[in-house]
């Protein structure tokens, strides 16, 4: 039997893993996709607790953080292709005009 | 019986270890690619084994949605605007901040080994399960039910937020047009007065291939890029022609039509 623990050190993993690229990557749309990355390791830790506890209760959290990721990423691909019209490029150290 | 039950087990062992070492590899390979499709394509591989991963887990809603919203419309919507901002625009290596990256990795890993630790000291027991149809034949029906009833409130503040966030989608992305729209008579002027009026040769027209990558091959035997679409040169495995396109269509929209 796969324990709840071993889906919960899975979706820390994938978290470790998306909270890097976050960190390391300068293209705002890979950056989106780490988090993305990090919003699917929190639903599968939800899932494993539902399991652990034996109730639906995170199953209905998880789908609720698919709902907000869904409408994050429609927002934030907004913005970046707003800002890919006016400055030509994707990378996050282009927007640097409030810098300072 | 008791032998069936031991290989299902084993089964769903087997099956979870695959997919954690196939989710995990792809997610290493999300963050190193360098060029976004990839990244996209990885991501694709760590939602969809996460997916079977929900099933396994007795969660066969979740799975499904998982499959149809994430990968099927997150990933596509991805996939779309990196078509918009540019497939060949591939991350920049320079470190605007030096030594970021090995300060990004030590706190990762640090993250990793507090968040492991915290796990391995929690006392995680078996699997308590007193509802077990909820996770299996039922799970549609206990879901529904919760999300109706307990939920409801949440559920209700989402579909606001769904409304707020299409409403702020399109404010985003719309664009007001700065000035009017050239008529077809303002068109044809500047055809004329441009330096080649004439229709241009079509990709591969009297080339060697009939491809559209191809350029078209001229009356006195040179090729003329100027209709090969300018996203099918970086990408074309033949020798790059030494003359640069002077004009083509991308670069007559973009005058006429800014974004």
């Amino acid at each position: 039997m796969v324990s709840p623990a071993h889906y919960i050190a899975l979706a820390v993993i994938l978290f470790v893993i998306g909270a890097v690229g976050v960190l390391v990557r300068r293209n705002a749309i890979v950056i989106f996709m780490c988090v993305e990355l990090m919003l699917n390791a929190a639903n599968l830790a939800f899932v494993g607790f539902s399991r652990l506890h034996g109730t639906l209760d995170g199953q209905v959290i998880a789908f609720f953080v698919m709902v907000v990721a869904a409408a994050e990423v429609v927002v934030g691909l907004a913005i970046i292709t707003s800002i890919y019209r006016t400055r030509r490029s994707a990378s996050v150290d282009d927007a640097n005009l409030l810098k300072y | 019986m008791l032998l069936a039950a031991g290989a299902a087990t084993a089964t769903q062992e087997t099956t979870f270890w695959v997919l954690a070492i196939i989710a995990g590899f792809a997610g290493l390979g999300m963050v190193a690619a360098r060029k976004a499709v990839h990244c996209a394509v990885f991501l694709a591989v760590v939602m969809l084994s996460l997916a079977v991963l929900y099933a396994l887990a007795g969660a066969p809603f979740l799975a499904f949605v998982q499959v149809i919203v994430y990968t099927g419309a997150v990933l596509m919507l991805f996939l779309f605007v990196l078509m918009i901002v540019g497939v060949t625009s591939s991350d920049a290596l320079v470190e605007t901040i030096r030594g970021q990256r090995v300060w990004a990795i030590l706190t990762a890993i640090g993250m990793l080994v507090l968040l492991l630790l915290i796990i391995g000291h929690a006392a995680i027991g078996p699997v308590g399960s007193p509802s077990a149809t909820n996770f299996g034949v039922s799970n549609i029906s206990g879901l529904a039910e919760l999300i109706f009833t307990r939920y409801v409130f949440p559920f209700e503040v989402t579909s606001a937020l769904l409304i707020t966030a299409a409403l702020g989608a399109m404010v985003l992305a719309h664009r007001e047009r700065t000035r009017p729209k050239p008529t077809q008579k303002e068109l044809s002027i500047r055809r004329i007065a441009s330096s080649d009026p004439a229709p241009l040769p079509g990709p591969g027209t009297y080339a060697q291939h009939n491809a559209a990558d191809m350029p078209a091959l001229l009356p006195d035997g040179s090729n003329s890029e100027l209709l090969v679409s300018t996203s099918m040169v970086p990408r074309a495995d033949r020798p790059q022609v030494t003359a640069p396109p002077t004009r083509t269509e991308a670069d007559v929209s973009a005058e006429e039509d800014p974004w």
